[in-house]
């Protein structure tokens, strides 16, 4: 018997006999494993996020009954997640499609502001007399809106196809040069009374808000959820017909799954590049014109580029670039900024989206292996 | 304005980016992409102010600084390297966690009171040196003197020594390298933790020494996505990332102080007299940014450089040509 005999040379001792063994998973997980995958990620990141709370000197029990509170806790505050929510959903379909295709816009932020931008224009050059009905107003804020977006999409998403430039970096770098291009314009032409802000807009550039009808529908009193929502539920739908319903859809997947078969099946990379980021660029446009529009009702900076565009990353990872799950998971996020907002250190809702996107990519790996904890035979 | 001094400060301000740019260089040459430099200069510019606040001594600043960013590096390692993750997601959540941190555990900080600096000083000799001496050896913070030896360091490092050669083989070819017995994981942790703590260190440059203070988000201003795309214009080699980190240095210090004067070489100075087309130098980093990118793809595309092969690519043992 080998272990009554004395072993002849010194036995090296693990301080962690344990080894983590991973395998490949060979068949698809079953269909509830990435939800639970994800909300497992959310609880940890939640429970991390509680103890950096601590370490700073808060209550992290307190923190997140205040963030649930101030966010769902009545139908005002649960209206105010959904304005929040809106911008979020918007940029994060923006992100879901361009990293469909692994693209890697970062760039959504700038292509709100732009779209913000864009759509403010049109009620500030003026563009229409006063007098304009908002049936003429809004969709032409729209357009501009688009526009303005595709383009700062359309940038990066040339350089890129044409000059393979490193998207990241370019697409971020377009949002530092919106925030100062649209700074310019609020301090210098559209300043109100050298405030930092422009004038507010005219009534016939806001977007239709719940409380507009609360003539009608007592309910609707004090309730500031714009049509904007409408917008971009109607935009997920589409963006998901689009994604998993067209042939274009299908290229675009493909390119994002495995780029070198999709060339030789003949799909044009190149094309579909500059396409993507148009769209992309147009998407979060949109955002931003439902922003101003629907919320802000001015251009200025702070409320505008207040990161909705790096929420969207986040969101859209989260959603697993599906947009209808994105509508779900932007509430949830709408109601973090939501009640972010009034919680101390106000760099909590930063923190915890951090975390929440760390924790997330790190159970992406528990999708693709399965995890073995076994003992190491001490080694003679 | 005298155009040597916003060389000589340019120097200083160019030293924050160079050391991120070679911490990159060493993270990404090792095969591993880490997008999280943002993130991991706030956490140092906010660990190191906040240590040499509480204890009067900013040398511990510094050390804390750099062992913090070092730390935080380790999680987007741990994500890329072990787990096999996307490494562009991965670096982007590092970017946000860095940032989310900082600000939580900078509340306050800035009005937190003044802060003992790092010193500054001349080069005896050196300093005399015409023009050259005013610049870059007169006045300037110790810490920029540590970027001058950090650039034939690392060059010589990566380009001639034994450990450089295994640097490049991980980057490359990890399955080579891992049959010649290097351990390729141990190594990509490695030097991901050595770029975490040059990233640290330039934000606690900043936090300490070029622009003293904490302002939250607006402390690194976007620095850290510079050094990352300057990593693509340097095309992975540290000498061209000091031209690149002391001509941006040199750009961001002309933006702030062309606005000063009345006069600019005898005319009218147009910024004094518009002071909102400073809003358009400040887009001046960041668009200046994607031409040297645009210069940096096309160098690579004629001279057949280009990035680490593996790079970005998780290793994963026994994977056919990896």
């Amino acid at each position: 018997m080998s272990e009554s005999a004395p072993v002849p040379v010194p036995k090296r001792r693990r301080f962690f006999p344990y080894r983590l063994r991973l395998e490949p998973r060979l068949k698809e997980p079953p269909a509830w494993y990435p939800v639970v995958l994800s909300v497992g990620a959310i609880v940890v990141a939640l429970v991390i996020g509680g103890l950096v709370i601590a370490v700073a000197g808060g209550n992290p029990f307190a923190s997140y009954a205040h963030i649930a509170q101030a966010s769902f806790g009545s139908i005002g505050v649960l209206s105010d997640t959904l304005v929040k929510a809106t911008p979020i959903l918007m940029t994060s379909l923006a992100c879901s499609i361009a990293f469909r295709m692994k693209l890697w816009n970062i760039g959504a932020e700038g292509q709100f502001i732009m779209g913000a931008f864009g759509a403010s224009a049109v009620v500030l050059v003026p563009l229409f007399p006063p007098e304009t009905s908002a049936w003429v107003v809004l969709p032409t804020m729209m357009l501009a809106g688009i526009l303005a977006g595709a383009l700062w999409g359309l940038i990066p998403g040339l350089l890129k196809a044409k000059l393979n430039v490193n998207e990241i970096i370019s697409t971020l770098m377009m949002n530092y040069i919106a925030v100062s291009w649209i700074n310019y314009w609020i301090f210098a032409v559209w300043t109100e009374g050298g405030f930092q802000m422009s004038p507010v807009f005219p009534k016939n550039a806001w977007l239709p808000r719940l409380l507009d009808y609360a003539d009608a529908v007592p309910f609707f009193r004090g309730l500031t959820t714009h049509a904007g929502l409408l917008m971009g539920i109607l935009v997920a739908i589409l963006l998901w017909l689009v994604i998993y319903r067209s042939r274009w859809g299908y290229e675009i997947r493909l390119i994002g799954d495995n780029p070198r078969a999709a060339e030789y099946a003949g799909i044009n990379i190149t094309r579909n590049t500059v396409l993507v980021m148009i769209l992309s660029g147009a998407l979060a446009g949109l955002g931003g014109m439902s922003e101003v529009a629907g919320t802000v009702h001015r251009l200025q900076t702070s409320p505008i580029a207040a990161g909705y565009g790096f929420t969207g990353i986040i969101v859209a990872w989260l959603s697993k670039l599906n947009p209808l799950v994105a509508i779900l998971v932007s509430v949830l996020f709408g109601a973090l900024l939501l009640a972010g907002r009034e919680i101390q250190p106000s760099g909590i809702p930063k923190m915890i989206q951090g975390i929440i996107l760390v924790c997330l990519i790190g159970s992406d790996f528990l999708m693709r292996y399965r995890l073995h904890i076994e003992r190491i035979a001490e080694e003679a | 304005m005298d155009l040597l001094v916003v060389l000589q400060a340019g120097v200083g301000t160019g030293t924050v980016l160079l050391f991120a740019t070679l911490g990159e260089i060493l993270a990404e040459r090792s095969g591993v992409m880490n997008l999280g430099v943002e993130g991991m200069m706030l956490i140092g510019a906010m660990s190191g102010y906040s240590v040499a606040i509480k204890t009067g001594n900013p040398w511990l600043g510094v050390i804390v600084a750099m062992i913090a960013a070092g730390l935080l590096s380790q999680i987007h390692a741990f994500i890329a390297i072990t787990l096999h993750a996307d490494q562009v997601v991965s670096g982007l959540a590092l970017t946000f966690l860095g940032i989310g941190i900082s600000l939580v555990l900078g509340d306050g900080l800035s009005k937190a009171g003044t802060v003992a600096l790092l010193p500054t000083l001349s080069i005896p000799l050196l300093s005399q040196i015409p023009i050259l001496g005013k610049i870059f050896f007169t006045d300037q913070s110790v810490l920029v003197y540590l970027g001058y030896l950090f650039i034939p360091i690392a060059w010589y490092f990566i380009n001639y020594t034994r450990p450089g050669l295994h640097l490049r083989a991980v980057g490359e070819y990890p399955a080579a390298a891992d049959a010649l017995g290097i351990n390729v994981f141990r190594m990509r942790y490695l030097y991901v933790f050595i770029g975490g703590l040059l990233a640290g260190l330039a934000g606690v440059t900043i936090s300490l020494a070029i622009a003293p203070g904490w302002f939250s988000e607006m402390t690194t201003s976007g620095q850290g996505w510079i050094a990352v795309g300057l990593v693509i214009f340097a095309q992975w080699d540290p000498l061209r990332a000091a031209l690149g980190s002391y001509t941006f240095g040199a750009l961001r210090r002309l933006i702030l102080d062309i606005q000063g004067p009345m006069t600019l070489f005898g005319f009218d100075n147009p910024f004094y007299y518009n002071p909102y087309w400073g809003f358009f130098l400040q887009m001046l980093p960041y668009a200046f940014t994607i031409v040297v990118l645009v210069i940096g793809s096309r160098d690579a595309m004629r001279k057949r450089l280009g990035a680490p092969a593996a790079l970005g690519v998780p290793y994963i043992r026994g994977e056919r040509g990896k």
